[in-house]
């Protein structure tokens, strides 16, 4: 998009609060059930049970929650400073020596910033460590810095990765111990802070590689990751209002995918495919799916949702989410207007 | 292994291997028929290049045996032409994208305190891996950890890719870099055995909290004349003929 720098905007009347990008702490509507830092918690929990578990952060363990790790285990924690490649490359020494790193940053750092470190020091070696990292796709509103729309498209592409999106609070709290649990690399999104509580009312168990259908419906079939998830399910709701039946499939992990499930699911009665993901639509969920189903003789009717691939802009996250087609209202419209 | 392929880091091969002789014959810890054994000095080789003199020094020591040495660089050999841990016994790391080293053993070196273990970690990295950046996250996060089992190597040997490394980057003064680090630093001709001992034991030894550097200055291309004369030596095509020559010069070298 160009952007006129020296355009003047339409400035508010004095006493008015404007939306800011730093009302954005949580993704969580208002009266939305959450639970705080769920990440450090698990890892809290996780790490009772596991004395190899050790915590490293470049200099952001309050903004990805590491920070309730460092406050129960000050001896298992490392501050590797502003230095996202020492991070990673520590990380994979300490995986060496036997130790179960959890190493945290943005998702922008990890994905940009330390990609090579990653791939030649952890991934080549299908070392144990596990990256953790907030921030992925849209969920701050300041700008490309730190708006990680491609970390997906970047990781998707190296081998031995495996990749985990998840959807809610409750989704993290049992990623934690089954990436543990896992022998190898993993890349997973964090939702941080007051992390809405969704899949508690559908039952759900993560298992690695394992796509969950959380509701039927027979007009549409949302494929969704992450908080997209989330909003499948409040579009699926909205859409039902119109007689739409939406059936929402939520694939907490990326890599490797559950191609059966979706396969399966994209096969069965008919319905209109659209696979909506927080992630620029470049090399992401969509891209995967629809090779897959391709691939397999799928001939229906399929639409993706996701970011555009283009440097977006900053705001309150609200507003971008609207701007931008990952509102659930907007959702509703886009499947309303498609179909 | 390089006359089999006509070509290859020779020259640094050269100018590394006093060092190398000196690391596995007097530094290191370790057990030739274990290269895993938990109480090793661990060896890291972040310049991946460098490992046509690193599988001549796991040969000398035992690790792997002397008839692969003709296997270098090719199809299925366990000895690749940039070092790989997968693939060598006694190769700690995947080398060759530099700069990575010194982070993983900063890694190792938190890894073998949690575990309380005596092992040092030694990196070997070279001049051009200065430039890299992550070279000093690593170096300012060493010394930040007090990484008293953490033992550098750097060799200077001034050959870059693209020509001599001071006039890339300029990487001096190397010894007041490290020391405002917060390194323990020694700098030593890398060519002469006892002065290489020397500061190796010393390195050991030092006593104080901190990470601990040893700046090689060595030649390239060591012990062969007409080799050490070449300008352009970071990757040299030796002719067939003058094998035997480079050959009949470094025994005379040994005998001298």
């Amino acid at each position: 998009m160009m952007r006129d720098k020296y355009s003047r905007p339409h400035v508010a009347a004095q006493g008015v609060r404007l939306k800011t990008s730093a009302m954005i702490a949580s993704i969580a509507g208002d009266d939305q059930p959450t639970r705080m830092a769920p990440f450090g918690t698990a890892l809290v929990e996780l790490a009772k049970s596991r004395p190899d578990v050790v915590g490293l952060s470049a200099d952001l363990a309050k903004y990805t929650d590491l920070h309730v790790f460092a406050q129960a285990h000050p001896d298992r924690f490392y501050q590797m400073g502003m230095a996202e490649q020492l991070l990673m490359g520590a990380a994979a020494g300490l995986a060496r020596e036997g130790f179960l790193p959890f190493a945290t940053t943005y998702a922008v750092f990890a994905s940009r910033r330390a990609y090579d470190f990653i791939c030649m020091a952890i991934a080549e070696e299908n070392l144990n460590v596990k990256i953790a990292c907030a921030l992925p796709g849209l969920t701050t509103g300041y700008g490309p810095s730190h708006q990680a729309t491609e970390d997906l498209a970047i990781f998707r592409g190296l081998p031995n990765l495996t990749i985990i999106d998840p959807c809610d609070a409750l989704e993290i709290e049992q990623a934690v111990p089954a990436v543990a649990e896992h022998q190898g690399p993993v890349y997973m999104r964090l939702l941080r802070g007051k992390v809405p509580l969704v899949l508690d009312k559908y039952d759900y168990r993560f298992e690695i590689g394992k796509a969950k259908l959380l509701r039927d419906g027979s007009d549409v079939l949302f494929i969704s990751s992450g908080l997209m998830t989330m909003r499948a399910l409040e579009a699926a709701a909205e859409l039902e209002r119109s007689g739409t039946r939406a059936a929402v499939l939520h694939v907490g992990t990326i890599k490797p995918l559950d191609t059966e499930t979706i396969l399966n699911e994209a096969m069965r009665g008919g319905r209109a495919v659209v696979v909506a993901e927080n992630h620029t639509v470049v090399g992401g969920l969509g891209e995967a799916v629809a090779r897959h189903l391709v691939l397999n003789g799928f001939s229906g009717r399929f639409h993706h949702i996701g970011l555009p691939d283009a440097f977006l802009d900053a705001g309150a996250l609200p507003t971008l989410h609207d701007r931008y087609g990952i509102s659930s209202q907007r959702m509703a419209e886009t499947i309303r207007n498609w179909l | 292994m390089a006359e089999v392929q006509g070509q290859g880091y020779i020259a640094q091969a050269l100018g590394i291997a006093d060092v190398l002789a000196v690391s596995y014959f007097d530094g290191l810890n370790y057990r030739a028929h274990d290269p895993e054994w938990e109480g090793r000095d661990r060896f890291l080789l972040s310049i991946g290049h460098y490992a046509i003199a690193l599988y001549a020094a796991l040969i000398e020591a035992g690790i792997i045996p002397e008839d692969e040495i003709e296997t270098y660089g090719s199809d299925d050999s366990r000895l690749p032409m940039s070092g790989m841990a997968s693939y060598t016994p006694g190769m700690e790391i995947t080398g060759g994208s530099l700069g990575q080293g010194l982070s993983i053993a900063v890694g190792m070196c938190l890894g073998l305190k949690r575990k309380q273990s005596g092992s040092f970690v030694y990196n070997l990295l070279s001049d051009g891996e200065l430039d890299e950046g992550s070279t000093w996250e690593a170096a300012m996060s060493a010394a930040s950890f007090g990484l008293d089992n953490l033992i550098a190597i750097v060799d200077v040997n001034n050959m870059q890719a693209d020509g001599p490394s001071k006039g890339i980057l300029n990487f001096e003064p190397l010894h007041e870099k490290f020391a405002a680090f917060g390194w323990h630093v020694q700098r030593v001709d890398g060519n002469v055995i006892a002065d290489l001992v020397t500061a190796f034991r010393a390195a050991r030894a030092c006593g104080q909290r901190k990470p601990r550097v040893i700046i090689c200055d060595t030649k390239m291309g060591k012990g062969v004349d007409f080799l050490e004369a070449r300008e352009r030596n970071h990757f040299l095509r030796v002719e067939p003929e003058e094998w035997s020559r480079a050959l009949e010069a470094i025994n005379a070298g040994r005998a001298s």
